[in-house]
């Protein structure tokens, strides 16, 4: 409720009660005024004694507007418990009838939703003749199929539940199951919309009474009112609007109220624009001519919500060499795919990037230049939900051909003919057909496909694939992985690999990556991901899973959860879920020390592996 | 070669040919299916009116014997099947009947109106879509992240407020500012291009409210989608990012859901041309209601339902060319 009453909310209340007071006080206080006929002063127009004017018997036009507000009001509300009552009895349909003759209840409705309001209303004030009371009936059954089917629609999502499946298995009765079980669920979306439909009636109303097919003489409501005005709009302009004028704020009203309760249920998206601006390590300091193909240094993102601010990646660095492939592993929410788009310059708007360093193929990509044409040509993407990730409106060769028009000047058939050929490359069957299709013609596997075909309309030295595997199944997953490495043995390019499947990784990659709360906590040879140093590398290897694991549920051995990425822990952020953790865990963040071998880790205690490792380097020395 | 000259046969444009031939096949069959319904619902209309028609149509006073000359003559003596199936030859035919009060033919005043009807809506649902569109995609652009709040107030605020004032209404206020104050735009009547503008306007305002409010949010919700993250990956211009890939994907969305707001404008016509004392159907439809002339308000209830069901068929072939998923429709 408290959500409820903001500025919209509290004035939509008090114009409500504005109204409500008129209609159960302004005929006793102003009816005199509005019904003494006085044929002298007929037909004025505004002035202080009649503030809208007088009609063609001479009344009081302000006082009439404001007795009318009763009648407007009361037709207005009657039409609503008809159009409720008979919305209700139609939503459950279905209940009591059975599927086939519930069924056709609904297909009735379906068409009458379809039809506009007015054009019901209409048909069926025809029906039920000119007058105040036609029109209720006529307005009120109108809007009776809207209101059905969202009884409807919000039943079944009640009816779906456990509980009514429950009653219904235990034998309890429909008409119990509907008044003890449903309506009690589905109670205030309904009234709310009743609500709102309230304000719409009653404009529907004030229409109908304005075509003068409404309320008749003598009685008045605001559209007769408006009705018999509207042809003094070139003298007295105000006695056509004014009751207009009524109508709108009665609208107003309940529409107001509508907006803000509605608006109370909705989540808003409260991601706040990001305040402090990056911070810029000064170029003199970077170091220069490093012959990796990717440095970063000291990378962080930042999201700035209002509940603080969130640091999903906080310090990585790394480089990638021409050629390699390097992996990062973690569970989710470790921050690896945020470093993946980080990295491709794909963060959204919302989230800082900084870093001291960040060079792809000799272009520092930190200088605020134009790289669009590198990263087009030279950085290859692949996304992890195949499904997803191509636009559903165009076909895919277009989508392929449009990288070879923007970034190589190709011309619209010369692009064509080269999607058509990398998708050969990737291959696609048929590749001329396929071209012309559409994503959702396309399978998993073959979008993935696709989507590598994508990147090999340049000439990719790195493909950064994010999970690219995780949502296809085994048999799909094996081909999309050999055409990755089919991939970099032609084009030579290095692979940037983000996946929480050890296993996966181990057989992709040259080096792996391991992440735990935005940070690297251990950098090693795939080949020794079996002498880990690290206790989190050590949990993550051994709980890859079996044939027998349910693969749905990856990783979910280890027990205990990730640190949440707005929170910063004062020692090690394993510690909590750590077998090996001690004290100084606890108050000092460990930091990620270069072994001998080149490996690195960030631990206190890396336990009796490191000594393993240790030996073996001094072995190859 | 064999492998070349096969090919011709899976040619993608018969196969697209045949994908838009069903989808052409099956629309127009609801097409025709929902007209036959509509015609069935206007015929019963007449037959539904509590006691005599024709007595309610020439008054108390009128002479028993004309009452029953205007029923057989309306065929309102035969059995209920043989009129019904006669009334289907009728429209088929063209043939409408005619009315009770001025014999005048149905089928000769709905020619006469329909054109004024025709434009004011045609006019208006173009204006609606023209302007609702990049407004929607506009504010979304500004107000993306919650960034230019007071924008997004004040746009709120106005296509609620907008949204609210009914059409009659709103042209009544119109004309008293354009037509009577500033004297720009004729006060009522057709005539030149100028007399279109209020009416046009004032059917139009609420559409216009409603749907660049669900564009936003459709557009919001399109730019925060994995294929826009593709789109980025490609380094494509950020005007080509929103236009290409962005735009018919809410445009989609936003007609599907705005589809019907735009069939009710066809029923809107009715009370604009009240007000603007249009010459169209609307103001001899209320006419012939107020005067229970019911064949004459049968047959133009049955044009302004099939108006409806055309707008909707347009709606769907605009979703159709803007997402070819729609085309594999399932009803
Ligand atoms: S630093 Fe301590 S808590 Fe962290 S992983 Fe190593 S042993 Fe565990």
């Amino acid at each position: 409720m408290r959500r409820v009453l903001t500025p919209l909310g509290i004035t939509g209340f008090a114009l409500l009660a504005l109204i409500l007071f008129l209609a159960v006080f302004a005929p006793s206080i102003w009816g005199d005024r509005a019904t003494t006929v006085d044929v002298p002063s007929a037909l004025q127009g505004s002035s202080s004694e009649h503030w809208l004017g007088t009609d063609a018997l001479g009344r009081d036009l302000f006082a009439r507007v404001l007795v009318a507000t009763r009648l407007s009001l009361e037709l207005a509300a009657i039409a609503t418990v008809i159009r409720v009552a008979v919305g209700l009895l139609l939503g459950t349909a279905p209940m009591f009838l059975g599927r086939r003759l519930g069924g056709v209840v609904m297909a009735a409705v379906t068409i009458l939703v379809a039809f506009p309001a007015l054009l019901v209303v209409l048909f069926l004030a025809t029906i039920f003749g000119v007058g105040a009371t036609g029109a209720v009936l006529a307005i009120g059954l109108a809007g009776a199929p809207s209101f059905a089917r969202l009884c409807h629609t919000l039943f079944a999502s009640v009816e779906a539940s456990d509980y009514i499946a429950a009653a219904r298995t235990a034998g309890v009765s429909r008409p119990r199951i509907l008044f003890r079980h449903v309506l009690p669920n589905v109670a205030e979306p309904l009234v709310v919309s009743a609500t709102i439909d309230m304000g719409y009636t009653l404009l529907a109303f004030a229409g109908l009474s304005f075509l003068g097919l409404g309320v008749q003489v003598p009685s008045y409501d605001w559209g007769q009112l408006m009705q018999d005005n509207l042809s003094r709009i070139y003298t007295d302009p105000l006695a056509a609007i004014g009751p207009g004028l009524a109508v709108v704020i009665a609208g107003l009203a309940f529409n107001f109220i509508g907006e803000a309760v509605a608006r109370s249920f909705g989540t808003r998206d409260d991601v706040r624009r990001p305040v402090a601006p990056p911070r810029r390590v000064p170029a003199s300091l970077r170091r220069q001519d490093q012959p990796d193909l990717l440095t970063v240094e000291d990378l962080r993102v930042d999201f700035t919500t209002s509940r603080g601010v969130s640091r999903p990646v906080r310090g990585v660095s790394f480089s990638v060499k021409a050629g390699e492939a390097v992996g990062i592993v973690g569970e989710s929410g470790s921050g690896k795919s945020m470093t993946a788009l980080a990295v491709a310059g794909l963060v959204d708007e919302a989230g800082v990037v900084d870093a001291g360093r960040l060079s792809f193929d000799g272009a520092d990509l930190l200088d605020g230049g134009d790289h669009r044409r590198l990263l087009g040509t030279s950085l290859a993407m692949v996304f992890q939900d195949p499904m997803t990730s191509f636009n559903p409106a165009h076909r895919i060769g277009a989508q392929l051909a449009e990288v070879g028009r923007t970034h190589q000047a190709l011309g619209r058939r010369v692009a064509w003919a080269r999607a058509v050929d990398r998708l050969q490359a990737v291959r696609v069957r048929e590749p001329e057909r396929r071209a012309r299709q559409y994503p959702f013609e396309f399978s998993g596997g073959m979008r993935q496909r696709a989507m590598l075909a994508m990147g090999l309309m340049g000439s990719p030295r790195l493909v950064i694939a994010d999970e690219p595997t995780t949502a296809l199944d085994v048999t799909v997953q094996k081909e999309v992985l050999a055409l990755l490495g089919e991939i970099r043995e032609q084009e030579g390019a290095a692979l940037l690999f983000i996946s929480h499947d050890v296993s996966v990784v181990r057989e992709v990659c040259d080096r792996v990556l391991v992440m735990y709360a935005g940070r690297i906590v251990e950098d090693l040879p795939a080949s020794e991901l079996d002498e880990s140093s690290h206790p989190y590398t050590r949990a993550l290897v051994a709980a890859v899973p079996h044939m027998e694991t349910d693969t749905d549920r990856p990783l979910a051995v280890i027990p205990g959860q990730m640190i949440d990425p707005s929170e910063s822990p004062a020692g090690c952020a394993f510690a909590a879920r750590c077998p090996r953790a001690s004290v100084r865990c606890g108050v000092e963040e460990p930091v990620l020390e270069v072994l001998p071998s080149g490996a690195r880790v960030a631990c206190w205690h890396p336990g009796e592996a490191r000594s393993v490792l240790m030996e073996k380097a001094e072995v190859r020395r | 070669m064999t492998l070349q000259l096969a090919a011709p046969a899976v040619r993608p444009a018969s196969w697209l040919g045949g994908r838009w031939v069903r989808f052409a096949v099956r629309r127009t069959g609801r097409l025709l299916v929902s007209v036959w319904v509509l015609a069935t619902a206007a015929f019963l209309m007449v037959h539904a009116v509590p006691g005599d028609p024709v007595r309610a149509a020439l008054g108390a006073n009128a002479p028993a014997s004309l009452v029953e000359a205007k029923r057989a003559s309306l065929g309102l003596d035969r059995p209920l099947l043989e009129q019904y199936l006669s009334f289907l030859q009728g429209l088929v035919t063209g043939d409408l009947g005619s009315s009770i009060v001025t014999q005048v033919e149905v089928s000769e005043t709905i020619r006469t109106g329909l054109p004024g009807t025709l434009t004011l809506a045609v006019a208006a649902f173009v204006l609606a879509v023209a302007v609702s569109i990049p407004l929607g995609v506009g504010i979304a652009v500004l107000t993306r992240r919650g960034r230019a709040r007071r924008t997004e107030f004040a746009f709120a605020g106005t296509s609620v407020v907008l949204g609210t004032i009914p059409d009659f209404l709103l042209g009544v206020l119109l004309v008293y500012l354009f037509a009577v104050e500033l004297q720009w735009f004729p006060v009522a009547g057709r005539s030149g291009p100028e007399s279109y503008v209020l009416p046009v306007i004032a059917l139009a305002a609420g559409a216009v409210a409603i749907l660049s409010r669900i564009m936003r949010v459709e557009m919001l919700a399109v730019l925060e989608a994995d294929y826009m993250r593709t789109a980025r990956a490609k380094r494509l211009s950020p005007l080509r990012t929103y236009l290409v890939h962005a735009l018919p994907n809410a445009v989609t969305a936003t007609l599907t859901i705005g589809g019907l707001l735009l069939g009710g404008l066809v029923a809107g016509t009715v009370l604009v041309e009240n007000v603007f004392a249009w010459p169209g159907l609307g103001g001899t439809l209320v006419r012939s209601m107020l005067g229970k002339d019911y064949p004459l308000v049968q047959g133009i209830v049955l044009v302004y339902g099939v108006l409806v069901l055309l707008v909707q068929t347009l709606v769907d072939v605009l979703l159709a060319l803007l997402d070819p998923r729609s085309t594999i429709g399932d009803s």
